[in-house]
């Protein structure tokens, strides 16, 4: 049941990735498999590498070893014009530091990449309202970032993240700043969403039991994936 | 775990008979080892004889006799004091997780491999947990008792975290040495 992404061709492909910081070798031979529609989390301790890698997964880093493929397509080689338009289309980010825009509201901050998509203002607005609706924050819709709290933020820019029907959607740590009814709260509404819409979810947490609604876990050790244990 | 303030906390709801009581028992404990008839009935002998519960009739509805029983005033004060007294935190906890890692670095075994498999054990168990109380419908008894187990399964999982990040600073500090 947990074995998704064995036989079929995975939609998205890590092979022996490395990636250094300086001296710091952030990936040091990281592989990864994300089957359509799969849900993985992605575990370890600070600083192994989980950010990293789902930059590299996303193509907003490229690696300085290894392969990743999207269907089909190596993002390690790709070049930057048609990775921004993979990005603006088919994934969806959530960045562990926040990055609404300070200047907009939260429902314009969610209604941003419908607008860049090419959608009305009056539409994007609508459609926006509603992701702010399924998150629990449609009543901080006209607040700007700086008045949202640290879980509020966390809840718009997962609505950021999905209002453009990505195939997939990469979120570093989107329960952080929730405690547990909240991230149970958050929780049922990504998964849910992705179930519904066939999105896959890369999903970086440090918390078992966020961890427990993702259909498989990776575990990052110093750089690299670590065996989930020994297989039968 | 107490099943006679379990036994007295059904019947505060109304009187019950045995069988009904281990029905209600399974419903409202659904993670918990179901209720044994025999158990039950001893158990309602043990509340009469302390004078917590009494026989408050007897009848067969067509099937065979049975006994139904009701709580006492007595039994009310027991069970209002059994609720609000505090459980004494476990003072050692023993564990066969802890004791197999005690034991594997005791005896130069592999205790970071074992650590890596239990934590996916307990993992698929808590994926398990997860679905069955986010699945549609579930009732509060459910939810609550998978709550609870998550919880304890995710604090083994923290202690097995930092363990293995423990041996792993230790087995540096030996090989630099
Ligand atoms: N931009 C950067 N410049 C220098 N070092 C970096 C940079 N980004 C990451 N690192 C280093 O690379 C390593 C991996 O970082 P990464 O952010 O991927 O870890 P992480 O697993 O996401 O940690 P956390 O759980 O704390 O978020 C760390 O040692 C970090 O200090
Ligand atoms: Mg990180």
């Amino acid at each position: 049941m947990s074995d998704i992404g064995g036989t079929a061709a995975p939609l998205l492909a890590a092979r022996d990735l490395a990636k250094a910081h300086g001296r710091t070798r952030a990936l040091d031979g990281a592989s990864a498999d994300l089957a359509a529609g799969e849900i993985l989390a992605v575990t370890g301790t600070s600083g192994s590498g989980k950010s990293t890698l789902l930059h590299c997964l996303a193509g907003i880093v490229r690696p300085d070893e290894g392969t990743v493929t999207y269907a089909g397509e190596r993002l390690d080689e790709l070049p930057e014009k048609r990775l921004s338009e993979l990005r603006r289309t088919e994934f969806g980010v959530v960045f562990q530091f926040g990055q609404l825009i300070p200047e907009l509201t939260a429902v314009d901050n969610v209604g941003l990449p419908l607008l860049l998509a090419g959608a009305g203002r009056a539409e994007a607005r609508q459609r926006a309202g509603e992701w702010l609706e399924r998150f629990g924050v449609r009543g901080q819709a006209e607040l700007r970032p700086g008045a949202l709290s640290g879980g509020q933020a966390q809840r718009v820019a997962l609505a950021r993240a999905l209002v453009t029907g990505p195939r997939i959607v990469f979120a570093d740590e989107p329960t952080g700043a929730l405690d547990s009814l909240a991230s149970e709260q958050v929780m049922t509404a990504l998964v849910g969403t992705a179930r519904e819409s066939g999105a896959a979810v890369v999903l970086i947490t440090h918390d078992a039991q966020v961890a427990a609604y993702a259909d498989r876990e990776i575990r990052l050790t110093d750089g690299t994936v670590a065996r989930a244990g020994v297989t039968a | 775990m107490s099943t006679r303030h379990i036994l007295l906390g059904l019947l505060a709801q109304g009187p019950s008979h045995g069988y009904d009581l281990k029905r209600r028992h399974d419903e409202r404990f659904p993670q918990a080892r179901p209720l044994a008839y025999g158990q039950v009935y001893t158990t309602l002998q043990r509340l009469v004889r302390d004078g917590l519960a009494e026989v408050d009739g007897t009848g067969s509805d067509g099937g065979p006799e049975r006994t139904a029983y009701r709580s006492t005033a007595e039994g009310a004060r027991e069970l209002a004091h059994w609720a609000g007294e505090i459980a004494p935190p476990a003072p050692f906890v023993t564990n066969e997780i802890f004791a197999k890692v005690v034991v594997s670095i005791l005896s130069g075994g592999d205790p970071e491999a074992y650590l890596r498999a239990q934590r996916a054990a307990h993992m698929e168990r808590m994926r398990e947990l997860t679905a069955l109380k986010t699945a549609k419908g579930a009732d509060l008894a459910t939810v609550l008792s998978a709550d609870y187990a998550l919880n304890h399964l995710d604090a083994d999982l923290r202690w097995m975290a930092t363990t293995a990040a423990r041996l792993t600073t230790l087995t540096a500090e030996v090989d630099t040495a």
